[in-house]
C-alpha cells in the first residue's frame, strides 16, 4: 500500500496555464492517470499531450505517449463524466481558494493545491468550506503528492523517487526532493511524499500524515521535514510520543533566520519568541525523534532511527 | 507590508473605529502648526508627539543624535503656558526628532531614521487594555486577543499571566458575534458606557481585519477615557502581502524608506532575499532549502550573509539579479550556489550563472551545488565556461567548501 495516491487515483487538473499544461505533461510521461482538465474557455475541446515516457514512473509502458485530455467548464462536470477522485489545483492566487472549494463541492476525495501566494483571508474560508465535507485538502503552496511508481501529484522531479518504505513528509518543496533523493540513494526508498506545504493556513498537517503512515502496512519509518513558524512540528512529536510505533527521524530548517523575518514562505517567521527552531527540535528529540543536523543527513538520520 | 501608525489610525477612522484626532508632519513647521487646532478641536491643552517609524518600543526608544529625547513625547508646556508654550515644545523637540535615529527595542542597535511624526491630541485616560486580532494557525482562524494589561507587551503577559489573556475565534462565516464581544467586555470588567463602547469597537476591529486582510493588527494600549470612550491610542497593522492586489489604496502607503533597499531591490525582481551580517552569500532555490543552506553554513562554523530564494520559475536574469544583490554587499567573501532542481532546471541556473559573472565580474570564491533536473547539462555549462568554480557533491560538501575558501569563517 501508500497513502493518498496510487494507481486508482484518477486526476483532473484545475488550471491549464503554462505551469499547469507544463506539469500535466510531466504527469502524464510518469503514468499519472490524468483524465480531463477545467477551463470554462475552452471546455468542449481537448488538450493534447504527447512525449517520452519517463521510464521512472509506473512501469510496463511504451517509450512515447499520446492522451487528448478532454476539458470541462466545470468540476461536477468533469467528475461525473470521467469519474475522477482527485483534483490538482495550479489556478492563479486570485482564482485558486475558488478553484479549491469548487473541488470539494465536485465529489473528488483528495485536492492538490500547487498554487503559491493565495491570500491567507482566502484560505480560512476555504478550509472553513472543507469542514464536515470528508475531502482532503494538501497545500496550497505545496509540491503535491508521488507515490513512486504510481502516480505523481504535483511538480516534483519523478525520476529522483524510488517506490520503498519510507513515508516523506514536509513543509518545504526542495527540502523534500533532498529528503527522497538521500533515501533512493541509500535504497530505503519513499511509500509516498507528500509536501503539506510553507503557508500558515493548509489543508493537511504533520499530524495527519503521520496518522496515515502509521497505520500504512507498507510504510517502516517516517521522515518528516518542518520548519520554523507555528507549532505544527510540536503538536506532530507530541503525537509520534504517544500514538506512533514507527521510527521518525526528521530535520528542521531556520535556526539561523532571524526574528520576526518571514524566511520565503508565508508561515516561516518567528514571531513573539514562538515558533523558534529550537522549540522545534527540542519537542522532537524530547519524543524520541532523530533529528539530522544538516538536510544532508536527513537519509542517515532515518537509517539510524530504523536502528 | 507594514504601514505607520498614522496610517493605521487612519484607515481604523474611515471604518468607524475610535481615535484620537491628528495630524502628520514631515516637518518642524508642520508640527507646529498642528498644535493649535487640535488643542482648539479636542479642548484639551496636552499634545503627544510620536515617531513614525516601522518599529515598536517607541515611548522607551531614546535617538542616537539627542540620548535624552525619547520617541514619544507627551507635551504639557500648554496647560500653564497656553498654546504657545505648547507650540515652542514641539518646535524644539521636532527639531531633535525629525532625521534622526531612534533606537528602540525592535530597532536593533543601527535604529531607524525618523521621516515624519505624528501630532495628536492629548487623552485622560482612565484604563488601558490590550486588543488584537490575528491568524491562530492551530485552528486556521483569525482570532480577537485581549488583556486588561495595556500597555505592556504582550508576549510578556503571555509568559507571566497567562489567564489575564482573553481569547475569542472569529468565524468566518459569521464575523465576531455579539456574545463574544459581551464575552470580552465582561472579562475586561468593562460595563456601563465603557463596555457598550467597547463591544462596538470589537466587532468593526474584527470586521476591518477581515475586509482589508491584515496579518496583524495591534492596539497597545486600547484606552478608556474618563468619560467612558474607548479609541486606539496606538495602532499597528500589518498586510497579507498575497492580499494586497486587492487593497490598492493600503498599497500605496507603503514607505519604501522604511524598507531594505537590497531586499526592495530583489522583491520588485520576483526574489526573496533577506539581509544578514555574514560573510557568506547564498543563491538557494526553494525557500525551506534556503534556509538549510543558511543553517549548514552556520553549523560548519561560517555565518550567511543572505537568505535568498530565487524561487521555482527564475530566469537567466533574475540569476543575474540575484548575483548583483550579492555582491554588492561589501560583507561577502565567496558564494554558495545551492540549486536541486525540481521544476527549476540546472541548466537555466547554470546559463545565469555564467551570464551573471560575465555581467557583474566576481572577486570572491563561487562554489555551485547542482542536483536534480538537467544536472548533466548544467555541469557541462559551467565546465565549458571559462569561469572559476568548485562543484560542491551535497549541501553539506558545498558549505564546508565555501567555509575553506572564505578563510575559514573566522573573524
Amino acid at each position: 500500500m501508500s497513502v493518498l495516491v496510487g494507481k486508482d487515483t484518477r486526476v483532473i487538473v484545475q488550471g491549464l496555464g503554462k505551469t499547469g499544461q507544463f506539469h500535466t505533461d510531466k504527469a502524464i510521461a510518469y503514468g499519472t492517470q490524468m483524465v480531463g482538465a477545467v477551463h470554462p474557455s475552452r471546455a468542449g475541446t481537448e488538450f493534447s499531450f504527447e512525449g517520452e515516457t519517463d521510464h521512472s514512473g509506473v512501469p510496463g509502458r511504451d517509450d512515447t505517449y499520446s492522451v487528448d485530455l478532454p476539458v470541462f467548464a466545470t468540476m461536477k462536470e468533469a467528475v461525473a463524466e470521467t469519474g475522477a477522485n482527485a483534483s490538482v489545483v495550479y489556478v492563479p492566487p486570485p482564482f485558486a481558494a475558488d478553484a479549491i472549494m469548487e473541488a470539494v463541492a465536485s465529489g473528488v476525495d483528495l485536492v492538490v493545491a500547487i498554487t503559491e501566494g493565495i491570500p491567507v483571508g482566502d484560505m480560512i474560508k476555504a478550509k472553513r468550506y472543507l469542514e464536515g465535507s470528508g475531502v482532503r485538502l494538501v497545500g496550497p503552496n505545496c509540491p503535491g503528492v508521488i507515490t513512486p511508481g504510481e502516480c505523481k501529484i504535483g511538480i516534483m522531479p519523478g525520476y529522483i523517487h524510488q517506490r520503498g518504505k519510507i513515508g516523506v513528509v514536509s513543509r518545504s518543496g526542495t527540502l523534500t526532493y533532498e529528503a527522497v533523493h538521500q533515501l533512493t540513494l541509500l535504497g530505503l526508498g519513499q511509500t509516498t511524499a507528500i509536501g503539506i506545504g510553507g503557508d500558515p493556513v493548509n489543508g493537511t498537517n504533520f499530524v495527519d500524515c503521520l496518522q496515515m503512515f502509521e497505520a500504512d502496512d507498507e510504510t517502516e519509518g517516517v521522515v518528516m521535514i518542518g520548519e520554523i513558524g507555528g507549532t505544527a512540528e510540536e503538536e506532530a512529536a507530541e503525537y509520534v510520543k504517544s500514538e506512533m510505533s514507527k521510527p521518525v527521524a526528521g530535520f528542521i530548517a531556520g535556526t539561523t533566520a532571524p526574528p520576526g523575518k518571514r524566511m520565503g514562505h508565508a508561515g516561516a517567521i518567528v514571531s513573539g519568541g514562538k515558533g523558534t527552531a529550537e522549540a522545534k527540535i527540542e519537542a522532537m528529540n524530547a519524543a524520541g525523534i532523530v533529528v539530522a543536523e544538516t538536510p544532508s543527513d536527513m537519509g542517515e538520520a532515518m537509517v539510524r532511527a530504523l536502528g | 507590508m507594514k504601514i505607520h501608525e498614522h496610517q493605521a489610525k487612519q484607515l481604523m477612522a474611515a471604518r468607524g473605529i475610535p481615535v484620537p484626532m491628528g495630524r502628520v508632519a514631515r516637518s518642524v513647521d508642520e508640527a507646529v502648526a498642528a498644535v493649535r487646532p487640535l488643542t482648539e478641536e479636542s479642548g484639551n491643552p496636552v499634545v503627544v508627539l510620536k515617531s513614525q517609524i516601522h518599529a515598536g518600543g517607541r515611548g522607551k526608544g531614546t535617538f542616537k543624535e539627542h540620548p535624552d529625547v525619547r520617541g514619544v513625547n507627551v507635551i504639557t508646556d500648554g496647560i500653564d503656558g497656553g498654546p504657545g508654550a505648547a507650540e515652542e515644545r514641539v518646535r524644539e523637540l521636532s527639531q531633535q526628532m525629525l532625521g534622526s535615529t531612534l533606537v528602540t527595542i525592535q530597532t536593533g542597535d543601527e535604529g531607524k531614521q525618523v521621516n515624519r511624526l505624528y501630532v495628536e491630541q492629548g487623552i485622560d485616560i482612565a484604563r488601558e487594555l490590550y486588543l488584537a486580532v490575528l491568524l491562530d494557525r492551530a485552528t486556521s482562524r483569525n482570532i480577537v486577543m485581549a488583556s486588561t494589561e495595556g500597555g505592556v507587551e504582550i508576549e510578556k503577559v503571555a509568559e507571566e499571566t497567562p489567564e489575564k489573556i482573553l481569547r475569542a475565534q472569529i468565524d468566518p462565516a459569521i464575523g465576531l458575534a455579539p456574545f463574544q464581544a459581551n464575552e470580552l467586555a465582561h472579562g475586561l470588567g468593562l460595563d456601563g458606557d465603557a463596555g457598550k463602547n467597547f463591544k462596538g469597537f470589537v466587532k468593526a476591529l474584527a470586521d476591518a481585519a477581515v475586509e482589508m486582510d491584515t496579518d496583524l493588527i495591534e492596539i497597545n494600549p486600547l484606552v478608556v477615557t474618563t468619560d467612558g470612550q474607548v479609541m486606539a491610542l496606538d495602532g499597528k497593522m500589518a498586510f497579507d502581502d498575497n492580499a494586497l492586489y486587492r487593497h490598492p489604496d493600503i498599497a500605496e502607503m507603503r514607505d519604501e524608506t522604511e524598507e531594505d533597499a537590497a531586499e526592495l531591490e530583489a522583491k520588485n525582481h520576483g526574489l526573496n532575499y533577506i539581509s544578514l551580517e555574514g560573510t557568506i552569500g547564498c543563491l538557494v532555490n526553494g525557500a525551506g532549502l534556503a534556509m538549510a543552506t543558511m543553517d549548514t553554513i552556520k553549523h560548519v562554523g561560517g555565518e550567511p550573509a543572505n537568505f535568498l530564494d530565487v524561487g521555482g520559475g527564475a530566469t537567466a536574469d533574475q540569476v543575474t539579479t540575484a548575483f548583483q544583490i550579492i555582491t554588492k554587499d561589501p560583507n561577502v567573501k565567496g558564494i554558495f550556489v545551492n540549486i536541486f532542481g525540481g521544476i527549476m532546471r540546472c541548466d537555466v541556473i547554470a546559463t545565469g550563472i555564467v551570464e551573471a559573472v560575465e555581467r557583474v565580474g566576481l572577486e570572491v570564491p563561487l562554489v555551485v551545488r547542482l542536483e536534480g533536473t538537467n544536472v548533466e547539462l548544467g555541469k557541462q555549462i559551467i565546465e565549458e565556461s571559462d569561469l572559476e568554480v568548485t562543484n560542491a557533491d551535497s549541501l553539506r560538501d558545498g558549505a564546508e567548501k565555501i567555509l575553506e575558501l572564505t578563510g575559514g569563517g573566522a573573524e
